[in-house]
């Protein structure tokens, strides 16, 4: 329904392999997923499930071991898997930016902020003097008070919530399309993380720049995002809205994921729930549906078919990859 | 019935410059207070939480407790014996009765060691070389719900959640009365955290074990403490039942701690307090009360002067001149 240029990103059936010294991981398949203009995307998952990779294979930032099998990613309806390395460079830190989830390996050390954020504008034709303007400026709109003079000073000198800050701060510099945050609030405290996504939230709507934003944390994920794709093992198993998702979930997998929440469980419990089982491995990835393993209502047609994406409950967006919720299957 | 462990008055310093340079530089106390004045008791069989966030001591403190670091003042009475002071030797005797998680579930664990020889490690270190190994592995092991041919792997070779249980069977081996869990889930997903925190939980219905739970997540304080404490710059700013201060905090910083929390519901009215800023240093203590500068409900009074310890009438105590939710 959209046209590649209302959507700042789409990633089209991208499978992903890491070469290992057990095998070929087939650490992503067929995953596709959408942020269109101005929206706030969330990916959710637990470790392993792909989440991050995504993230970075956008950015075109692989490790050497990736191998990309199919697929395309789409950036302003630009295949990035086919740029170059100048194409790419011209890109990144320009159409889209990143933010890590360690705000302090993401810094340079023994290089002033002034001197990083100056240099991160290589590409305009401006005076050095207009840059650390332009990078005071932007300091000062992500909450760093006196930013004029914190210029100097040396990213160990500021706290772990400023560096954060910091990092938000160069990557929007360059006003980019897209935004990506891996895990950028998971090394803070909590009244810092509230902080940081208020901070998010103000500049996204300010800039009005797309973000795709990945987390394990579902509380920041349901109040900074308009949609959310959830992740598993590798694959896309439900995306919709964030009401769908938080409120009709379609997948055996989000439903589990959010019953285990602490934070959703209303009565005290010493009896926490679960999901029983292990996530699979990837080296050889079994026919049929990825979490049949673990499911509560796993049937036959699980083991041997391989579920496509039926629409759920909720607007039209709203997306499970399930048998049940094939019309003419009957769940157990 | 007598308390398991009582911590009064404790207060745990750190030198931040050389005798040299705090003369030089006249600084008369090159100290700063991780821990300060800080008291509470634990029963036989209790779960008390320790909330706070980065750098409030909560880590220091359960290291004091264990003796891990000195304390300059005040006293740790745990099982009716004065721990403060204790000597090397005479301290590993009481480790037998008290044991740790540590928060870095791998990172404790010798990567050279097979998980058998590791969880078998106190027997060893304490001297009680009669036992049977491999027996009590199996035990151990079986207790956390690890299948027995996990003593043959490396620590690397287990997942952030198997790491935790072996953890646990090492705290477990010795059979203790106490154990001290620094932030038992942190790092792990949270169809793991429930394993882990269940785990907790039937081992405590089994044995009978007390546990000081470490964590900045209230949401499993919430759920498995009876009561909890919170702490700012080294200090409990509320201490009490678990229930009662989710329901009535008294304290801003615990409200804007508990309002803190994004809620994984899209729909979720927040009633956020919030606080702005971050925690001051230790080494530029605030006048007054120390949460002053970030606190929404400032007063006169609070810029000057430190607010004693108050009891609610529903019975927890707190540090606040202006407190909330007293009406009801």
């Amino acid at each position: 329904m959209d046209s590649d240029t209302e959507n700042v990103l789409e990633v089209r059936d991208l499978s992903l392999d890491f070469g290992s010294p057990r095998g070929r991981l087939h650490a992503l398949r067929h995953v596709s997923l959408k942020v269109p203009r101005g929206r706030v995307v969330g990916v959710v998952g637990e470790s392993g499930s792909g989440k991050s990779t995504v993230a970075l294979a956008c950015m075109g930032l692989l490790a050497a071991n990736a191998q990309v099998v199919g697929g395309e990613i789409l950036l302003e309806g630009r295949d990035i898997l086919r740029m170059n390395q100048d194409e790419l460079q011209a890109v990144r830190g320009r159409r889209a930016s990143m933010i890590f989830q360690d705000p302090m390996t993401a810094l340079n050390p023994v290089r002033s902020i002034g001197t990083q954020m100056v240099d991160i504008q290589y590409r305009d034709r401006i005076t050095d003097s207009e840059k650390r303007k332009r990078a005071a400026e932007m300091l000062g709109r992500v909450g760093i008070p006196d930013p004029r003079s914190r210029l100097k000073a040396f990213p160990h000198q500021f706290s772990g919530g400023m560096r954060q800050r910091i990092c938000i701060a160069m990557a929007l510099l360059v006003e980019p399309a897209l935004l990506l945050a891996d895990e950028p609030t998971t090394a803070l405290d909590a009244t810092l993380e509230v902080q940081i996504i208020k901070l998010l939230e103000r500049l996204q709507s300010e800039i009005g720049c797309s973000i795709l934003f990945v987390s394990h944390h579902l509380g920041t994920v349901a109040e900074l995002c308009d949609d959310v794709v959830v992740m598993y093992a590798g694959e896309v198993v439900e995306q919709g809205t964030v009401r769908d998702i938080f409120g009709n979930p379609g997948h055996p997998y989000t439903r589990a994921l959010l019953e285990c929440d602490p934070g959703r469980i209303k009565e005290k419990t010493r009896q926490l729930p679960t999901i029983p089982g292990d996530v699979p491995d990837v080296l050889n990835v079994p026919p049929g549906c990825i979490f049949r393993d673990r499911c509560p209502r796993a049937f036959e047609r699980c083991a041997s078919e391989s579920p496509v994406a039926h629409g759920a409950a909720g607007t039209a967006e709203h997306l499970a990859r399930c048998h049940l919720l094939d019309g003419n299957s009957e769940g157990a | 019935m007598s308390a398991l462990l009582e911590v009064s008055d404790v207060r745990v310093r750190f030198r931040t410059m050389g005798p040299l340079a705090a003369l030089t530089r006249r600084v008369h106390d090159p100290y700063i207070d991780a821990v300060c004045n800080v008291s509470f008791q634990l029963a036989p069989g209790e779960t008390v939480g320790l909330v706070g966030e980065s750098g409030s001591g909560k880590s220091t403190l359960a290291r004091a407790i264990a003796g891990l670091v000195p304390v300059h003042s005040g006293s740790i009475r745990f099982a009716e014996q004065e721990l403060s002071g204790l000597g090397q030797r005479s301290f590993s005797r009481v480790r037998r009765e008290l044991a740790l998680m540590f928060q870095d579930p791998t990172g404790s664990l010798s990567p050279r060691m097979k998980v058998r020889s590791l969880i078998t490690e106190p027997y060893r270190i304490h001297g009680m070389r009669d036992r049977n190994f491999r027996q009590e592995a199996k035990r151990l092991l079986e207790m956390v719900g690890l299948s027995a041919d996990f003593g043959d792997r490396y620590p690397h070779q287990l997942s952030g959640g198997q790491a935790r249980r072996v953890g646990l069977a090492r705290a477990l081996a010795l059979d203790p009365q106490l154990i001290i869990a620094d932030e038992p889930t942190a790092g792990l997903d949270v169809s793991v955290q429930g394993e882990v925190l269940n785990l907790l939980a039937r081992i405590q219905a089994e044995t009978g074990v007390a546990i000081l739970i470490i964590t900045h997540n209230l949401n499993v304080v919430r759920h498995i403490t009876d009561r909890m404490a919170i702490m700012y710059l080294g200090r409990f700013v509320e201490i009490g039942d678990t229930d009662e201060i989710f329901e009535r905090p008294r304290h801003p910083y615990t409200e804007a701690l508990l309002s803190a929390s994004p809620e994984p519901d899209p729909d979720a009215q927040h009633h956020r307090v919030e606080i702005h800023g971050e925690v001051p240093s230790l080494m530029n203590r605030p006048t007054g009360c120390e949460f002053h500068n970030r606190c929404p409900y400032i007063g006169e009074r609070c810029k000057n002067e430190a607010p004693a310890f108050s009891q609610a009438t529903s019975g927890h105590f707190y540090t606040c001149h202006h407190p909330l939710n007293t009406s009801t």
